[in-house]
């Protein structure tokens, strides 16, 4: 899904260009009004066109008029197909990635429980919310669901495109399953959340095709404003034949159509709708489902984003960096008992102590077989982990677990080692503790590693206007340690859930908009408070229901591309609606002198460009018009350029491409078109 | 163009921009019911008004409310005008002249002409109203109407401020205290200073005068001053004679030439800096002071500039400017005025929705009068009229923050309030209603040989000018004309005068919905993503949107009129 396809895939342009003539049904047309006025428009000159033909015959002066006016009226068509198409393009491009969404999701057996408590097969496709079944290694869950029991190693690339398996399993925060997943290993039983139709891969699909589509508030907002604009330009076109009359020059319908379809904001009107698209597709690129357009426009206006410290800001897990020994004990000793202490402990933090070992004091791991070890793993209820060696028990834990350790073998914790902990904690480190039998032998000190490269995103973000905020369960101390490291703004320490909500609601009602994400149920309410609540898929079912998007990888960081997307769409929107309309000014100059030069030929001081006949003046504003729709449709698709910079300087940057290049850009077009069109005789 | 006359400029320039910060925060003080230092005086008789009037001062007003009382006021105050206009005759209290009762179309169209701070006169002033109608009717419209546009900016300016209200003012107080604390003081001192450069006040009949030529000479006069003052400054324009400040009895010398023209901008320009004031964001008044100067400046230099060309078909005269001859273009001008007067003070006038002259526009050379023309047609929002200027403006500022914001990535903010559909659909049928009325009723006349050409004095492009001028000045509430129109028929007066009435009435609804809307809204801090708007290139930005607005909507109707009569005349051809 995340694979990156050809913008003119030929299928795709194919399948548009068919499209591109279904749309011309009026009664889609209507819900664009500035393409509507267009397409009434070819209507009118067509039925003109038809009407002359049978009423005039081969009349020599009404053959060249009719070859003008065939030409304007096959390129009035022309300019309602292209934007009709570049709509297709981008619905063409959403289908294609449903359908690969829609191959994973396919027809499956599942294994329901029936009342009775047997199992029974079904269909997906017959799966109610509320069913529970059971799915063993090899099967596909049949829906979504929640693992309810047991525990599995699952594969969901046909969704996030990620190969490597995850596990799920019943209870905590990893607990939600998505339809269209492999288990791999194991089994669970599934309750499952959702009726046909309604999962998660139907609604993907269904959003990605654009079908689910409707208009977000700005684009509401702009395309009032376009309506508007028409309105004065039709009013400006239909009152202009009155003052020909008046001024003995009147005009043919064709010519006016001509001018009010360059007048009116074509440009934008038919890219308007692909440019949404688009932007909804390129969140699903990024394998963020957004459950609304409005969700994805709300991220372009985010002003605080709340991160969380673990696996947002610094890698989940923390990683030994130092040995601080118990005085009388050498540092060798103590990596020493560290190492061994840690051998069989898999976790990241255990791992990196035996890499710390090996790399400062040259200790290797040693086969430990002729000693029979005995590995003490990790239990929540001793706090600590180890290895028993003949005459040797070595532990490692957090400070309370040692003491206690310790104070059951009649001894206690050292106050150098104590002191040295609390140095450690204000620090911002996490101590563990090393004892072997009832000595202490020291401390490791265990660093949260802030993410590379997240200072330079945390400074792109502040240059956008927008806070970061961390927030963190450790205390205040620790939190400012990161925070500094991080670069983020600020922090909230020793972070409860309702902590985090009132957060949001004290940036809310100071009007700004917040952006955090989440995957805990103890998240849900935070997230739907928030304007932008991000869920990671490997969450729960009810952080996901709580959120509006859902990011398919479970990558935190990721909400900075998601408002990078939102500001990028509002931007293309408004790009092409500057362009739009500073392109009019050209138009003027190439329509009105051929429009009057025939009765007054002083007026064609105003032919700025020297287009050589009237013809062929109005004929290259018109297939420059049409021509520009298509020209862009890489622009709407792809979004204009965004780089993180203060608002005063992306306007002056766009206003001088979009605005002052929307002047000039039409001049030449339309004096190359001319030219063209003389050379080929059109005109 | 002469090194004289850009000094005349300059200085015009830099006592109104002396003028405008002082008068602005006086203003902001006022509207915000502070204290001010005509408290003393002024304050008893304020509260005597509302005591008399049953208004409850402390009362805020919904935008509903406000725009009803509005409403309701202009409504009775015009057929209180059309009442004493028709009655005129009837009462020969202040009527030294025993002018008639005022016909009922033309009694129509100056009632909703003064109502509307639009001052389009399709009479002789000396010859068709009494002292009575000039004084409790036009008059005091001329207070009403320019109090009127106050409430209205300062209502759209709370808007903008407030956050989470309901309310935006109370329209009886800020009409009250517009009138009482600003335009009745200014306009006492402006009246003396009149006064003593020898404008007449007086209620006395016409004085018969006998002339060297043994003619008889009827010297209209009357309380002159006190009409010229509140004409100036309440950008109204209806001269107490038909002349305007052309007429040496309203406009007798240089100085109250420079006073007049000064007198049109600054409370137009003041409100600016109120703007600025008020919401906590004077760089966003400088900004929007900034766009309407740099409009002015440049329309004032092109008229200069075409005025004071050489007529293209006068050969053999000497055309120069030298130390005795004005040269250039002096057709319709006073002499004592010349090239630099004129044209400074017509693009004031038109650039303010004033509509007084001192020169006939008719005459002005074809671009010349395009640039006139283009003025109002921008929809009064370079200083424009008093408050109409400034809340035009505002919604070309709406629209410019809303393309501004789509183009950096945001929804878009104006001073922290989000400018969300139902405030884009209120500023584009602002825009949208200017030119619909204008363009909508300039082609039903020029379609129409009986009731709309029988009426000009020119054929050809100018005629269609003169047309298009007519409504353009009815609608932008000018009133200044293209003086070859024979305006007074019963078709055109009631068709301006539905036209003047559309152009105030109907913007000011969707002005004060928005206004309401945006008082309910909460307000954005700003961060580094949001567009300033006290910038130079904010400035840029709007002046770009209201010219491209303009002139977009324009210039089919002008390419036929001013700039096809232009091109022709430089070929030889008049009209």
């Amino acid at each position: 899904m995340a694979t990156k396809k050809n913008l003119w895939n030929s299928e795709i342009v194919r399948q548009a260009a068919v499209d591109s003539i279904k749309k011309l049904d009026p009664r889609a047309m209507a819900k664009n009004p500035v393409m509507f006025v267009v397409e009434v428009g070819c209507v009118l000159t067509t039925a003109l066109l038809i009407t002359n033909a049978m009423h005039h015959g081969g009349a020599a002066q009404h053959a060249e008029s009719f070859g003008f006016n065939l030409q304007i009226t096959l390129w009035l068509w022309f300019t309602v197909l292209f934007a009709n198409f570049a709509e297709a393009m981008a619905e063409g491009r959403g289908k294609a990635q449903a359908d690969t969404l829609r191959k994973a999701k396919g027809e499956t057996i599942a294994q329901r429980y029936a009342a009775d408590g047997s199992l029974e097969d079904v269909t997906s496709s017959l799966l109610r919310a509320g069913d529970v079944i059971y799915v063993v290694a090899g099967h596909f869950i049949a829906g979504d669901g929640e693992v309810i029991e047991g525990v599995a190693s699952v594969d969901e690339s046909a969704i996030t495109g990620e190969s490597a398996p995850v596990i799920r399993e019943a209870g905590g925060d990893r607990s939600a399953v998505t339809g269209g997943t492999k288990v791999l290993s194991d089994f669970i039983k599934v309750k499952i959340t959702s009726n046909p139709g309604e999962t998660f891969l139907d609604r993907m699909i269904a959003l990605v095709e654009g079908a689910t589509r409707q208009k977000t508030p700005n684009e509401i907002a702009l395309s009032i404003l376009l309506s508007g604009l028409t309105i004065i330009f039709l009013l400006a076109v239909v009152t202009l034949q009155p003052f020909a009359i008046y001024s003995h020059a009147p005009q043919t319908v064709f010519v006016l159509v001509s001018l009010l379809v360059c007048l009116i904001p074509t440009t934008i009107g038919g890219l308007l709708s692909a440019i949404g698209i688009a932007g909804m597709d390129r969140l699903v690129q990024y394998n963020v489902l957004a459950m609304s357009g409005r969700a994805v426009e709300a991220a372009g206006d985010v002003s605080t984003l709340l991160l969380d410290k673990t696996g947002t800001i610094t890698l989940g897990n923390r990683q030994a960096t130092e040995f601080y020994p118990a005085p009388d004990v050498s540092k060798e000793r103590l990596a020493d008992a560290a190492q061994l202490s840690s051998l069989s402990d898999e976790t990241p933090e255990g791992r990196s102590i035996v890499v710390l070992a090996k790399e400062k004091y040259g200790l290797r791991g040693r086969d430990l077989s002729g000693i029979h070890p005995t590995f003490v793993p990790f239990t929540a209820q001793t706090r600590m982990s180890g290895v028993d060696l003949p005459g040797a028990q070595i532990r490692k834990g957090s400070v309370d677990a040692i003491s206690r350790f310790l104070e059951e073998q009649g001894s206690s914790l050292p106050r150098k080692v104590r002191e040295q902990v609390e140095e450690i904690a204000r620090a911002g480190g996490t101590p563990l503790v090393v004892a072997e039998n009832a000595t202490a032998l020291g401390v490791i000190y265990l660093k949260d590693i802030v993410k590379g490269g997240l200072k330079d995103r945390l400074a792109r973000l502040r240059a956008m206007g927008i806070r970061t905020i961390m927030i963190t369960g450790d205390n205040p101390l620790t939190a400012a340690v990161i925070a500094r490291e991080a670069g983020v703004d600020d922090f909230l320490a020793e972070a409860k859930p309702k902590d985090k909500m009132d957060l949001i609601k004290r940036e809310q009602a100071k009007g700004k908009l917040v952006a955090m994400t989440g995957d805990g149920t103890n998240d849900a309410p935070a997230l739907a408070q928030a304007d932008v609540g991000v869920a990671m898929n490997s969450g729960t079912q009810a952080a996901k229901e709580a959120g509006n998007m859902v990011d398919l990888d479970s990558n935190p960081t990721k909400l900075i591309e998601i408002v990078e997307i939102g500001k990028q769409l509002l931007m293309t929107r408004g790009a092409l609606t500057t362009f739009s309309i500073a392109n009019d000014v050209a138009k003027y100059f190439a329509i009105i002198p051929a429009m009057f030069a025939g009765v007054f030929p002083v007026l064609n001081a105003l032919n700025i460009m020297h287009l050589a006949t009237p013809q062929s003046a109005i004929l290259s504003a018109v297939i420059f018009n049409a021509v520009i729709i298509v020209a862009l449709i890489p622009l709407a698709l792809k979004g204009v350029k965004y780089e993180p910079k203060p608002a005063a300087m992306l306007l002056r940057q766009n206003l001088l491409i979009y605005g002052l290049g929307g002047v000039i850009v039409p001049f030449i077009g339309i004096k190359a078109i001319d030219l063209l069109l003389v050379a080929l005789k059109l005109a | 163009m002469t090194i004289n006359g850009w000094l005349q400029f300059a200085v015009f320039s830099i006592v109104l921009l002396a003028l405008v910060k002082p008068l602005g925060l006086y203003l902001a003080r006022v509207l915000e019911g502070g204290r001010t230092w005509l408290d003393p005086v002024l304050r008893p008789f304020e509260r005597l008004i509302y005591k008399l009037s049953g208004v409850k001062a402390d009362q805020e007003m919904n935008w509903r409310e406000y725009a009803f009382a509005l409403l309701g006021f202009s409504a009775v105050s015009l057929l209180l005008t059309y009442a004493l206009e028709r009655l005129q005759g009837a009462i020969q209290w202040l009527n030294p002249q025993h002018l008639a009762g005022v016909e009922q179309a033309l009694a129509w169209n100056t009632a909703a002409s003064f109502t509307t701070n639009t001052n389009w006169q399709s009479y002789t002033p000396e010859t068709t109203m009494s002292y009575l109608t000039q004084m409790a009717g036009l008059a005091y419209h001329n207070f009403t109407s320019a109090a009127v546009g106050i409430a209205v900016a300062v209502a759209l300016i709370r808007g903008v401020k407030r956050t989470e209200s309901g309310t935006i003012g109370n329209f009886w107080v800020d009409a009250t205290r517009s009138i009482l604390y600003v335009l009745l003081p200014a306009c006492v001192i402006f009246a003396l200073l009149l006064i003593w450069q020898g404008v007449p006040q007086n209620l006395h009949p016409y004085t018969q005068a006998a002339t060297l030529e043994a003619q008889t000479q009827t010297i209209a006069q009357g309380p002159v001053a006190s009409q010229e003052a509140i004409k100036m400054l309440g950008t109204n324009g209806g001269g107490f004679f038909n002349a305007n400040s052309a007429h040496p009895f309203e406009n007798p010398t240089p100085l109250t030439n420079l006073l007049e023209m000064l007198a049109i901008f600054v409370i137009p320009g003041a409100l600016t800096v109120t703007l600025g004031r008020l919401t906590g964001s004077p760089g966003h008044g400088w900004a929007v002071l900034a766009a309407m100067f740099v409009l002015f400046a440049v329309g004032f230099t092109t008229i200069y500039w075409s005025e004071s060309q050489p007529h293209p078909l006068i050969h053999g005269a000497v055309q120069a400017n030298t130390a005795t001859a004005p040269g250039g273009n002096m057709e319709g001008k006073e002499v004592r005025f010349g090239i630099t007067d004129s044209s400074l003070f017509a693009t004031i006038t038109t650039d303010a929705s004033c509509g007084a002259v001192n020169a006939m526009h008719d005459s002005f050379t074809p671009l010349g009068g395009m640039v006139v023309m283009t003025n109002i047609m921008l929809g009064e929002v370079v200083f424009g009229g008093v408050g109409a200027g400034l809340y035009g403006v505002l919604i070309f500022v709406v629209v410019s923050v809303f393309i501004a914001g789509l183009m950096v990535g945001r929804t878009p903010e104006y001073l922290g309030k989000k400018i969300e559909a139902y405030d884009v659909k209120m500023a584009m049928l602002y825009v949208l209603i200017f030119p619909l009325i204008i363009l909508a009723l300039t082609a039903a006349f020029v379609l129409s040989p009986n009731i709309g050409l029988s009426a000009l004095n020119n054929a050809g492009p100018h005629g269609l000018s003169e047309i298009l001028y007519a409504f353009t000045s009815a609608v932008g509430n000018n009133g200044s004309a293209f003086a070859g129109l024979s305006a007074n028929t019963w078709w055109y007066n009631v068709a301006l005068g539905f036209a003047m009435l559309a152009g105030r009435f109907l913007m000011i609804v969707p002005v004060l919905a928005l206004a309401g809307n945006l008082a309910q809204k909460k307000s954005i801090p700003p961060s580094p993503g949001t567009f300033p708007v006290n910038t130079p290139l904010f400035t840029v930005l709007l002046i770009s949107v209201i010219l491209i607005m303009g002139a977009l909507t324009f210039f089919p109707a002008l390419s036929l009129g001013p700039i096809l009569e232009h091109l022709l005349l430089h070929a030889g051809q008049l009209f």
